[in-house]
């Protein structure tokens, strides 16, 4: 049995049902991602685990005990919020130390545990600090110190990294995975940040309007996305509309010609999604070569993202930014190499 | 030209307040023919009932902030926390004694808990001493709630909350080690005011015939001619160094600077 199980978890605030049949298993140790944009229900499952909100229905197991009827003081997990949430009144050490100290740990051993975790956020000399002295990347680490020094079942963290710069957002969310992996702890993050999301799981949960659109590893969500939410959600995605020519061996046309997926689709017409990489500028050895005209330039830095008008349907592709080479400029006519296995079937 | 008129405005709005305090700290320190002396305050400070009256209101006053902080901090945390929609009800309710006079709720008390009612309160000291504790509370009612509730709207109540819950915390330590830490210049400043209202009241100490300050404060007044100015001034006295308390406690707050 998974270490948290949650099945059929509704909630509903008034008429409006929030979260709908949600289903969740996680191993021990695990680091699951909830993403999804605002408003999809996210912050609700995992304020239901915390004991923040009572569900409407449904169970939420840790370790095989249903926790639903339990305070949120009962359940022994470790919660990190976006707003830091340090008490202003307590030092740093006063912070990390408040839930051993609740708990009736001694003195010694709360001071042992404060040192460890300043450690182990690599803060050790912060903790007279006053949490107004300290930046917001220094306050989100006490913070999750302080939820781990009471050694919790699991952690949870609500977009913790979202009222940080970008700078701190990327080194921190590192720290978080790695302090993660060394304790071993049962980790579920929320987040509506993808490269957060796809770069610190081991699966993640697609949410939208209440509802978990497929659960699986980063890469599973990125290459094989299972319903249109998700391919356009997570990355950007090209659709593509296209004519099914033979549904059998998925013979299709495709901005005017002809490619083979080898494998059935439907009848009719379909909408195959693309990733702006698996796009060439020119053929390159790929299997379907199309034409198309030169509707956007962007640079981007090290990469320029181009779009081009497929006679209809506007695909857009990156190129690095080579020195020396010149991009494609506007109206310029150019031919673009896809593969056919990289092209999504996208199924509503 | 405007620079001279803001200043003869702003002197004229202080001699209008300073003046009177003059005149009274002055005629307080007249009561020896052609010299100034501090013979009144002397004979003020000598009278047992001086004592008497300024340590009842005294005593009675901390009770009032010890009762009143610990019925107005659960309430208004409680309000802001879990019943946001009941925070007009619950304003309208404190600001009351605003517009009820002192008199009228004192005589409410006398009709409810006299000696033939239920409740015979006013039978008994303790019981006196409590309707007028009471009294007291409601007056201090608006100054107190407003001042916790501006504390509270200060600090984020409901992440705070959840924050010591996740750490395993109840109701009490909440409130205890997080909450009530974090509105304490809020607290204070409730306090002190309730402190002034208490030194000075009359009518709630005066019907319920309890030795306070405010009843000894009249009769003085009443009755002689220098010692009441000595009184009032010993009176403002306190009352400025309850504000400059106040300003001490808030410049010291460690943790007062705390992005909210």
């Amino acid at each position: 049995m998974s270490f948290l199980n949650i099945s059929h978890l509704e909630k509903s605030f008034g008429p409006t049902r929030v979260v709908k049949d949600f289903n969740l298993s996680v191993e021990k140790g695990e680091f699951i991602s909830l993403l999804g944009p605002s408003g999809c229900g996210k912050t609700t499952v995992l304020r239901m685990v915390a004991g923040f909100e009572e569900p409407s229905s449904g169970a939420i197991l840790i370790s095989g005990k249903d926790v639903v009827k339990l305070r949120p003081n009962q359940r022994n997990i470790g919660m990190v919020f976006q707003s830091y949430a340090l008490f202003p009144n307590l030092t740093v050490a006063q912070n990390v130390g408040f839930g051993l100290k609740v708990k009736g740990a001694g003195s010694a051993e709360i001071r042992t545990r404060v040192g460890e975790m300043l450690e182990l956020i690599g803060l050790p000399d912060l903790g007279g600090r006053y949490p107004f002295q300290l930046s917001g990347g220094q306050q989100q680490r006490v913070a999750l110190a302080r939820a781990l020094a009471p050694k919790p079942h699991m952690l949870l963290l609500d977009e913790p990294l979202s009222a940080l710069d970008a700078k701190v957002r990327v080194s921190l969310r590192n720290e978080i995975r790695s302090i993660q992996k060394e304790l071993g702890i049962t980790t579920i993050f929320v987040t509506h940040d993808q490269e957060e999301a796809l770069s610190m799981s081991d699966r993640i949960v697609v949410m939208h309007a209440g509802i978990a659109e497929q659960v699986g590893t980063p890469s599973d969500i990125y290459s094989r996305p299972a319903t249109r939410f998700v391919a356009g959600f997570v990355g950007t995605l090209n659709t593509i509309e296209a004519e099914v020519l033979d549904s059998a061996i998925g013979r299709l046309r495709l901005a005017g010609v002809e490619t083979i997926l080898n494998r059935p689709v439907p009848d009719g017409t379909v909408t195959l999604g693309l990733r702006p990489e698996a796009v060439s500028l020119g053929q390159n050895g790929h299997d379907t070569a199309v034409t198309g005209t030169i509707t956007e330039v962007d640079f981007l830095g090290s990469v320029i993202r181009l779009r081009a008008d497929l006679g209809g349907q506007t695909i857009a592709f990156d190129t690095f930014n080579t020195p020396g080479t010149a991009p494609p400029t506007l109206g310029e006519k150019v031919v673009l190499g896809l593969r056919s296995a990289d092209l999504l079937v996208i199924e509503d | 030209m405007r620079k001279a008129a803001s200043w003869a405005i702003l002197l004229l709005g202080m001699a209008y307040f300073i003046l009177p305090l003059i005149g009274m700290v002055e005629f307080s320190l007249s009561m020896k023919r052609g010299e100034y002396s501090f013979e009144a305050y002397r004979v003020v400070l000598a009278d047992p009932r001086f004592r008497e009256t300024f340590m009842y209101s005294v005593v009675m006053a901390l009770l009032t902030i010890a009762f009143g902080v610990f019925l107005v901090v659960p309430t208004a945390f409680w309000v802001r926390l879990k019943m946001p929609w009941i925070r007009p009800y619950i304003e309208f309710v404190t600001l009351l004694p605003l517009v009820i006079p002192a008199i009228v709720i004192v005589f409410g008390y006398i009709r409810l808990y006299n000696t033939s009612s239920w409740l015979p309160l006013t039978g008994s000291l303790t019981g006196t001493n409590a309707l007028l504790l009471f009294g007291y509370m409601t007056l201090s009612l608006p100054y107190m709630y407003r001042a916790i509730d501006t504390g509270l709207r200060t600090i984020d109540v409901a992440t705070l909350t959840e924050a010591a819950q996740s750490l395993g915390a109840g109701w009490v330590t909440i409130l205890a080690k997080v909450i009530l830490p974090n509105v304490l210049v809020a607290v204070l400043s409730g306090a002190f005011v309730t402190f002034a209202i208490v030194m000075g009241e009359f009518t709630l100490a005066a019907l319920l015939n309890r030795p306070a300050f405010g009843p000894y404060l009249q009769l003085m007044g009443a009755n002689r001619a220098y010692e009441p100015f000595a009184l009032s001034t010993i009176a403002f006295v306190i009352t400025w160094a309850c504000m400059g308390l106040l300003n001490l406690v808030t410049r010291f707050s460690k943790f007062d600077k705390a992005p909210r």
